[in-house]
């Protein structure tokens, strides 16, 4: 068991260093291989950085996605680990997403922010994230946490394609303010290869911190799980530690109906 | 079957006795619609727009207010377990509160849309509104049924039933703002792909909360 | 055994409720589950219900596993608890009707006019229930939860606002029930009508059973003394 923990943290320490190594490979090319962009100029540069964390903020509600059908399915706080795990980062890469194009939009468009469908469809998806903390928080007893934010997870991985549709309609269907019409498909191979390498290595730390996360969710129900057994220990037991009898495991079985 | 008829007959016979959900939505729903014409002054131009806005606040908070509390008026008078109690399967519990809130939406909406549209001067009665107003009443009270249950048991449920709702729905107040602002201007053909995209948001959180019901109303 | 319960433990928050329970019931046989205020006795009632779910132990009801059956065994399940199951905008008929319908009975019309007039509320079958006083509400309570001949039933302190007669009515429906085959296990505080109305004491000290014996065998006084005498004992400790 010890060894098994072993490897996997080492594992896990690989992967952050992994993604350590090629983020900063990545930013160096941001900086001194990637040409300025004409138009742009540097405020282009923050594309390398902001572009993987779209990704990631998607990816990551992604594997909420999975961790919370797994958690209704399978009834195993494992999978609520991963859930809430991911949820955390996603709601951190959404906060920078968020950040980052406002930060790039001030110089270029000449504003923080432009109600355009995939910058509204992320906003709405911050929202999501908050909502879900909210109701962990509030819900008080842990399997209850986990079996609601698990259906509101769900909900909400249903609603964000129809969220983007609507949001397209509704904005195409509007005199649109006048956008430079930046990027585009047909990117100089440099600042493509670029794009490509950060998105790589956030892609790698984002596995690495959601690894991490999992190991500290997984100590904290361990926690849990312990202070649960003293608390269960009856008067007759502390009496007499020697004979403590074997304990039943948790109650088994689904919630389904 | 049978079980739904008979909690969506109790809903109907506990509202038609005490009226204590039909009567604060509707005042709600009124005072909106009366407060609104001094945020946007509705009388001038923009207001095919702008009316159509406000009606869909008015009925999204008419919703807040009734569909988000009929879980939990079950929980605080002690009755949820009784309904958790009896043999009824999550799903068809679903079904019977959603049918009695989509119920009370919509005596709401019947007695709002005269009103609105005598005060506006907007055709509010014309059939496609009123057909506009009851698909997005449907996605509206079944999102609305769910996330009831899910904050029944939270002590601050007046600030997380919004949060959690509103950005779920953005998609029926989109699409329900734009199809009513297109009549409204006289757009008809328009409306078409927005009612169709309230009709798939029905279909697919109807058949979700049938399934999810379940898992949220025990504890 | 209609209820088999095995090492169930149950907390909320930092407060255990219930540590290391063992209980067993047979069909036939009416239970007082007894204890001071706090002493785990409606916890145990709902974990029973399937109202709640143990956080340890092994819990079956009719043979099954019983949380995640739990949907069969509530169908042959009456419970009553600190609350009414009662609408009171409807009438005694249209309530006792309402959980007919969701229990799917036959003859529900027959089946409600019977348990009104059991319970003595015929005259009052048209009244709304929130014109009952306290005691007839709990016996509307009563018929509603023995509409569908449980053969669980369980009464988290049924007698409380029953008069003299109420009380009567409750004893021997809880005596006709176990009659018919039916286990059931009520709390109550009143120790004298809780010996006199059950066949078996199983009680409960700081969410632990303290003692376990027949209504015969068990003394008022040695009653009390299980049920305070220890409790101050522990809390002294």
């Amino acid at each position: 068991m010890a060894t098994l923990l072993n490897r996997r943290d080492r594992w896990l320490n690989l992967t952050g260093i992994a993604g350590l190594i090629v983020v900063s490979i990545g930013l160096y090319m941001a900086f001194a291989y990637a040409p300025t962009d004409r138009v742009q100029g540097h405020a282009q540069r923050i594309f390398y950085v902001h572009v993987p964390m779209a990704w990631l903020a998607y990816l990551a509600y992604g594997v909420l996605f999975v961790g919370a059908v797994g958690y209704l399915w399978k009834k195993d706080m494992k999978w609520d680990r991963l859930a809430r795990s991911s949820a955390e980062l996603g709601f951190l890469f959404t906060t920078l997403v968020l950040i980052t194009g406002a930060l790039w939009g001030r110089p270029i468009w000449g504003t923080w922010w432009q109600w355009e469908a995939r910058l509204t469809t992320t906003l709405v998806l911050w929202f999501i994230y908050l909502g879900y903390f909210m109701l962990r928080s509030y819900a008080g007893d842990r399997e209850r946490a986990a079996r609601h934010s698990a259906v509101l997870g769900l909900i909400g991985a249903i609603d964000i394609p129809i969220i983007h549709q609507s949001v397209e309609w509704w904005r195409t269907l509007h005199p649109e303010p006048v956008v430079l019409n930046t990027g585009g498909p047909n990117l100089p191979d440099s600042m493509l290869y670029t794009v490509l390498v950060t998105f790589v290595g956030f892609t790698i730390l984002y596995a690495y911190l959601v690894g991490m996360k999992y190991r500290v969710e997984a100590a904290r129900d361990e926690i849990t799980e312990r202070e649960m057994t003293r608390m269960f220990t009856t008067s007759s037991e502390t009496a007499s530690p020697s004979t403590s009898p074997q304990r039943i495991s948790p109650a088994s079985g689904g919630m389904e109906d | 079957m049978n079980r739904i008829g008979a909690l969506i007959w109790k809903d109907v016979l506990i509202e038609a006795r005490s009226r204590q959900f039909i009567g604060a939505m509707l005042a709600f729903t009124l005072i909106v619609i009366v407060t609104l014409n001094f945020a946007f002054d509705l009388i001038r131009e923009q207001r095919e727009t702008n009316g159509a806005g406000a009606l869909w606040i008015a009925i999204l908070f008419a919703g807040l207010i009734g569909i988000g509390r009929s879980i939990a008026v079950e929980r605080d008078r002690g009755t949820l377990d009784g309904l958790i109690l009896s043999p009824i399967e999550g799903g068809s519990l679903f079904l019977g509160k959603f049918g009695a809130a989509l119920l009370s939406i919509i005596v709401v909406e019947a007695i709002a849309l005269p009103v609105f549209a005598a005060l506006y001067d907007l055709p509010a009665l014309d059939p496609l509104v009123i057909g506009i107003v009851l698909a997005g009443s449907i996605g509206l009270a079944a999102l609305g049924t769910l996330f009831s249950a899910v904050t029944s048991g939270i002590r601050s449920r007046e600030v997380l039933l919004p949060l959690l709702l509103f950005p779920l729905l953005i998609p029926i107040l989109i699409a329900a703002v734009r199809a009513t602002a297109n009549v409204f201007e006289g757009d008809r053909d328009g409306t078409l792909r927005w009612i169709n995209l309230m009709l798939g948001f029905d279909a697919i959180f109807i058949v979700l909360s049938y399934l999810g019901f379940g898992f949220l109303i025990e504890d | 055994m209609v209820v088999q319960m095995e090492l169930i433990s149950k907390r909320y928050g930092r407060q255990a409720a219930l540590r290391s329970v063992d209980f067993s019931g047979d069909a036939g046989t009416v239970v007082a589950l007894l204890g001071a205020n706090g002493a785990g006795k409606t916890t145990l009632l709902r974990i029973i219900a399937t109202l709640t779910q143990q956080d340890r132990g092994r819990y079956h009801a009719f043979g099954v596993e019983a949380w995640p059956r739990r949907r069969s065994i509530r169908a042959r399940l009456g419970y009553v608890g600190h609350r009414p199951f009662v609408y009171p905008e409807l009438t005694c008929a249209e309530n006792l009707h309402f959980f007919a319908r969701l229990f799917e009975l036959d003859d529900a019309v027959l089946v409600v006019d019977r348990a009104l007039q059991h319970a003595g509320l015929a005259d009052r079958a048209e009244r709304p229930a929130i014109s009952l006083s306290r005691g007839l509400l709990q016996r509307l309570d009563l018929a509603r939860a023995t509409l569908h001949n449980p053969g669980l039933l369980v009464l988290d302190e049924p007698d409380t606002g029953l008069d003299v007669a109420g009380r009567d009515l409750l004893r021997q429906l809880m005596r006709e029930r176990a009659e018919t085959g039916a286990l059931v296990i009520f709390t109550s505080h009143a120790l004298d009508f809780a010996i006199e109305a059950s066949n078996r004491i199983v009680t409960l000290v700081n969410g632990e059973v303290a003692a376990d014996e027949p209504s015969a065998a068990v003394t008022l006084s040695g009653l009390e003394a299980t049920i305070h005498g220890l409790r101050e004992a522990v809390s002294v400790a």
